[in-house]
């Protein structure tokens, strides 16, 4: 069966960059899998990457929500001596103030993973609004929202964040707006440059010939072909709100009364883990914390590559240059592959 | 008597995955000779682009030329290495691609891209390669002041040109042109071809050229050859595929265009989807007009006429 | 009957402008210069000109997908952009289609064909219930000449021609009068262009809907369209009856665009010098002042418009064009304040 009679085949086959096969002459179709949701989530599971992500992230949400089941106890209680290294009694030992460093990371991980995919929701969403709003509403519309959008890029986070929360009230609440105000800008960014670039498609134009109404265009015609930035986009937002709250918490201005890794770390410098080498009190929340941003970034690179064929590994190792395989026998004897073909050929 | 510049006999080339394997080109057979034109007409999918960048072996995986051979002033194109296969490409055969006028470098200036080639290939000093951007820019027709033009300063038909005095730069002895005209409107598209003709005539190269377009062969080609599915169908002096095509499908692709004259009738439209099943290999009707046999129900036409 | 001698579409100085570069750049591209087009019921209009035109921008005004800068344009005899400033109602979205030129881009990747047939149904009312809204979509599928099993697939699994058809279909669920068709065919292989043309011709004739069929194709105008008109630079340059402006184009960008046709079977060579010619007589300032960029008209007036002959009609406004002295019929008319006169 040849191309011609299989424009689905030539599409699946997504056969790479420059000039591919009888494309038709204009731009070749778009990658086959663009089906939407279903498909990006197919994908990932078969992707190694994506699937070690995911077998990590799944772990520490299984630790968070079975907290009060697998905790060694309240992370609160002074169970033992100060600064007292591993043992069978303290997995990972104790803090200076004699708490279990274990049920304080275990409970921990709700409050990070809390405000991290809350973080990371809220300000996809906002990023999201106003990225899709910028694109579709027009130039007064997108004028403004990107000089709003500029001046948060440009105000200085780390200030930012330091001033909010030194004014306002201590709390979750708090570290999480705190959060979404300093980070919405930058997927706002991303996020309407790449709906600004499928506003200009033709099929947008035809949704609107068909008198689909705005919000519908926005949400249902231009938002599914963006599913793959807006995965990246949440999953950077997620990383982001994981690491900036345990960066204001270790700075003394997150919420100091809740058991969270970033707290954990306050802690451990305030008593003075570092100065006595109590490496067992600060290790664990930083490995956390590293953890769950590198299955976030295997995730990351698993939608990339399923979004983006070009992105995975061929079957076969091929340098970018290496020219076109030739099949074994073919090359040197060309007659009797010749003769040898009419006869195979079903 | 002498050798053909270029001898493809029996090339197959296939696309092969883990679900299926699509066989594009199926044991396809001609040679172009010096300075001849030969045009390859067919529509999308049946497989032109895929020989054209077979010849330079420029298919990536999961392509596999799966048989046959490709000869090349004698060279066997199938056995080079890597590095011969980089002197063999540009210098010996060129190559335009589909809306290769969109691939030029946006962040250099024209002068800048196609002096590139000349200090690359052939390490004369950057002033000596602006120099002959200047010569090749007069070939075709564009005033020397471009040079220091950036692409989208110009027209696509302007870039067309320069893609093409690109490709003549090292002058090889062929040049494959890969639907060259599309993305153009009518009026440049003509100009090109006559700009196309008027190089070649004067430098004297081959020409592969490969289109859907039948029309814009008229006055260039002096052989064709017409493609369906990955087979031959017909091969023949261009004239004499004008003037008697004897496969239906050819007949069918010359009577798609409208007249401009005579009185307004009805055309019949050729259908999409499986027109031939199995393609049998190209027969001698003349010693040069070579058919696949085939009977005029073997052309399924739409029903809707 | 009265209805039908409304024109379905009349424009009267259409005008629009573009600002190009940032939000406070003033620098302006005229991409529509006043333009007066009236298409009657039933009747196929074919609209001729390059790129750049400003064919495209005229149908976008037309669709509403754009805000004309000036004039005014009535569909069967209502002021359009009185009624509804900025937006169209849902009647005239019911009325007036677009089918775009790119048939790759037309179609949103992530929908099945299915979606593209039943949105306008479900949105226009024209099927309600499940089981109504199958029989529509197939129905439509069976006017376009397509299996009803392609409503599952997606649009990377068509060819270009399969999905110009869907296009076609999309259009037609809504019962529309009026298609604006942008270069519907200019992006097919040639060998299914005439497929797509015939269809779009048979289901004007049979349902009655007029067409605004916009080519840079002289041959498939002629093929497809009653009156042609050529524009050039965002002005309409010559027009009228088909068959009599191709017998006698009387403008030199018309006689290009004659010359310019693909054919294979034509016979007289490309002659370089008379294209050469022809394109200096278009586009040079000192003979004529038409300007191949953004559309500077002819900068002391607007050239004059000649009317050529009534029946069949053809027009044309050409500051070169010199009057026969013993043609019959022909009238001179000064172009001032034309935008009132009748063009057409």
């Amino acid at each position: 069966m040849s191309l011609a009679q299989n424009p689905q085949a030539m599409a699946e086959l997504d056969l790479g960059t420059g000039p591919g096969p009888d494309g038709q002459p204009q731009a070749a179709p778009p990658p086959p899998r663009k089906r939407g949701g279903g498909g990006l989530l197919r994908g990932l599971v078969g992707n190694t990457k994506s699937v070690a992500g995911i077998v990590i992230l799944i772990i520490f949400l299984l630790i968070a929500v079975l907290a009060p089941v697998i905790s060694p106890g309240d992370p609160n209680l002074i169970t033992g001596m100060g600064s007292q290294p591993p043992s069978p009694e303290h997995w990972l030992g104790t803090t200076a103030k004699g708490q279990d460093v274990l049920a304080l990371n275990i409970w921990g991980s709700r409050s990070s993973l809390f405000v991290g995919f809350s973080v990371g929701i809220l300000a996809l969403l906002v990023g999201l609004l106003v990225g899709l709003a910028s694109a579709y509403l027009g130039r007064w519309v997108d004028n403004l929202l990107s000089l709003v959008t500029n001046v948060f890029l440009l105000l200085p986070g780390l200030p930012l964040l330091v001033i909010l929360a030194a004014f306002l009230p201590q709390g979750l609440g708090t570290v999480i707006l705190v959060l979404v105000i300093t980070g919405w800008a930058g997927s706002a960014r991303v996020l309407r440059s790449q709906a600004m670039s499928i506003r200009g498609k033709d099929f947008v134009g035809a949704s609107q010939v068909t008198g689909e109404s705005g919000l519908r265009i926005m949400f249902r015609e231009m938002l599914p072909n963006m599913a793959s930035i807006v995965m990246s986009t949440f999953l950077a937002c997620v990383i982001f709100g994981i690491g900036a709250q345990a960066g204001l918490e270790f700075l003394g201005l997150g919420d100091i009364s809740t058991v969270s890794w970033g707290t954990n770390l306050y802690w451990a410098s305030n008593d003075g883990a570092l100065l006595t080498g109590a490496w067992w009190v600060f290790v664990p929340p930083g490995v956390c914390i590293a953890l769950v941003a590198f299955a976030l970034a295997l995730v990351n690179y698993g939608v990339d590559e399923t979004t983006n064929p070009r992105l995975r590994r061929p079957r076969r190792r091929t340098t970018p240059d290496e020219p076109t395989r030739v099949a074994a026998f073919s090359a040197t004897n060309s007659v009797q592959a010749a003769v040898s073909q009419k006869e195979q050929t079903p | 008597m002498s050798t053909p510049l270029l001898e493809i006999e029996d090339l197959s080339v296939e696309y092969v995955t883990e679900a299926r394997t699509v066989r594009a080109v199926d044991r396809v057979t001609f040679s172009i000779a010096e300075r001849e034109v030969f045009g390859l007409a067919g529509e999308s999918g049946c497989g032109k682009s895929t020989i054209a960048n077979a010849i330079l072996r420029l298919l990536r995986d999961p392509a596999v030329i799966a048989g046959g051979s490709i000869r090349f002033a004698g060279t066997d194109v199938l056995a080079l290495s890597a590095n011969e296969l980089r002197d063999f490409r540009w210098r010996q055969v060129a190559m335009v691609f589909q809306s290769a006028m969109n691939s030029l470098n946006p962040v250099m200036t024209i002068g800048d891209q196609i002096a590139d080639i000349f200090t690359t290939h052939e390490g004369v000093s950057k002033k000596a390669a602006i120099a002959r951007a200047g010569e090749l820019l007069d070939l075709v027709g564009i005033p020397r002041d471009r040079l220091r033009s950036y692409p989208h300063q110009l027209s696509g038909g302007m870039r067309q040109r320069v893609v093409i005095a690109m490709a003549t730069a090292l002058r090889p002895p062929l040049l494959i042109m890969d639907e060259p005209t599309t993305a153009l409107d009518v009026v440049v598209q003509q100009e090109i071809m006559a700009q196309i003709k008027e190089l070649q005539q004067e430098l004297g190269f081959a020409i592969l050229f490969i289109t859907h377009d039948i029309s814009l062969m008229v006055e260039l080609s002096d052989r064709m050859a017409i493609m369906y599915a990955g087979r031959f169908v017909e091969t023949a002096p261009a004239k004499e595929i004008f003037n008697a095509p004897k496969h239906p499908y050819t007949r069918a692709l010359m009577n798609a265009f409208p007249p401009m004259g005579g009185p307004r009738t009805r055309l019949r439209g050729l259908g999409e989807g499986v027109r031939f099943r199995d393609i049998p290999d190209l027969e001698a009707v003349t010693p040069t007009h070579w058919v696949a046999p085939s009977t005029d129900d073997d052309l399924i036409s739409e029903v809707i006429a | 009957m009265t209805e039908h001698d409304t024109p379905v579409l009349s424009t009267r100085g259409l005008q629009k402008t573009f600002t190009i570069g940032g939000s406070f750049s003033r620098k302006q591209v005229r991409a529509l210069g006043g333009v007066d087009l009236d298409i009657a019921h039933g009747e196929i209009v074919a609209l001729v000109g390059e790129s750049g035109s400003g064919k495209s921008t005229l149908a976008r005004c037309i669709a509403r997908l754009e805000q004309p800068s000036g004039g005014t344009f009535m569909f069967e005899g209502e002021d359009i952009i009185a009624t509804s400033k900025r937006r169209a109602t849902r009647e005239y979205r019911s009325a007036v289609q677009m089918i775009f030129q790119d048939p790759f881009g037309s179609l949103n990747p992530v929908h099945r064909i299915g979606h593209f047939l039943e949105r306008p149904l479900r949105i226009h009312g024209a099927a309600s219930g499940r089981a109504a809204l199958e029989q529509a979509k197939r129905r439509l599928m069976a006017k376009v000449g397509l299996p009803d099993e392609m409503l599952d697939r997606y649009p990377h699994e068509l060819s270009g021609g399969q999905r110009q058809r869907i296009a076609i279909a999309r259009a037609l669920a809504v019962n529309p009068r009026l298609l604006l068709a942008d270069e519907p065919t200019s992006m097919l292989d040639v060998s299914v262009r005439i497929g797509v043309l015939n269809l779009m011709r048979n289901l004007c004739e049979e349902q009655g809907i007029s067409m605004l069929y916009i080519t840079h194709d002289l041959a498939s105008a002629r093929y497809l369209a009653d009156r042609i008109v050529v524009m050039f630079a965002g002005e309409f340059v010559e027009g009228g009856d088909a068959m009599e402006l191709l017998a006698q184009p009387a403008h030199p960008y018309t006689r290009l665009l004659i010359s310019a046709v693909p054919d294979p079977k034509r016979t007289d060579p490309f002659d370089a010098v008379e294209r050469a010619q022809l394109r200096r007589e278009v586009l040079q300032p000192t003979q004529c002042q038409w300007s191949a960029e953004a559309v500077e008209p002819c900068s002391t007036e607007k050239p004059v418009f000649h009317r050529l002959s009534e029946k069949p009609e053809h027009w044309v406004r050409c500051g070169l064009y010199a009057p026969p002295a013993d043609a019959p019929g022909t009238a001179l008319e000064h172009a001032v304040d034309d935008q009132e006169n009748d063009a057409a």
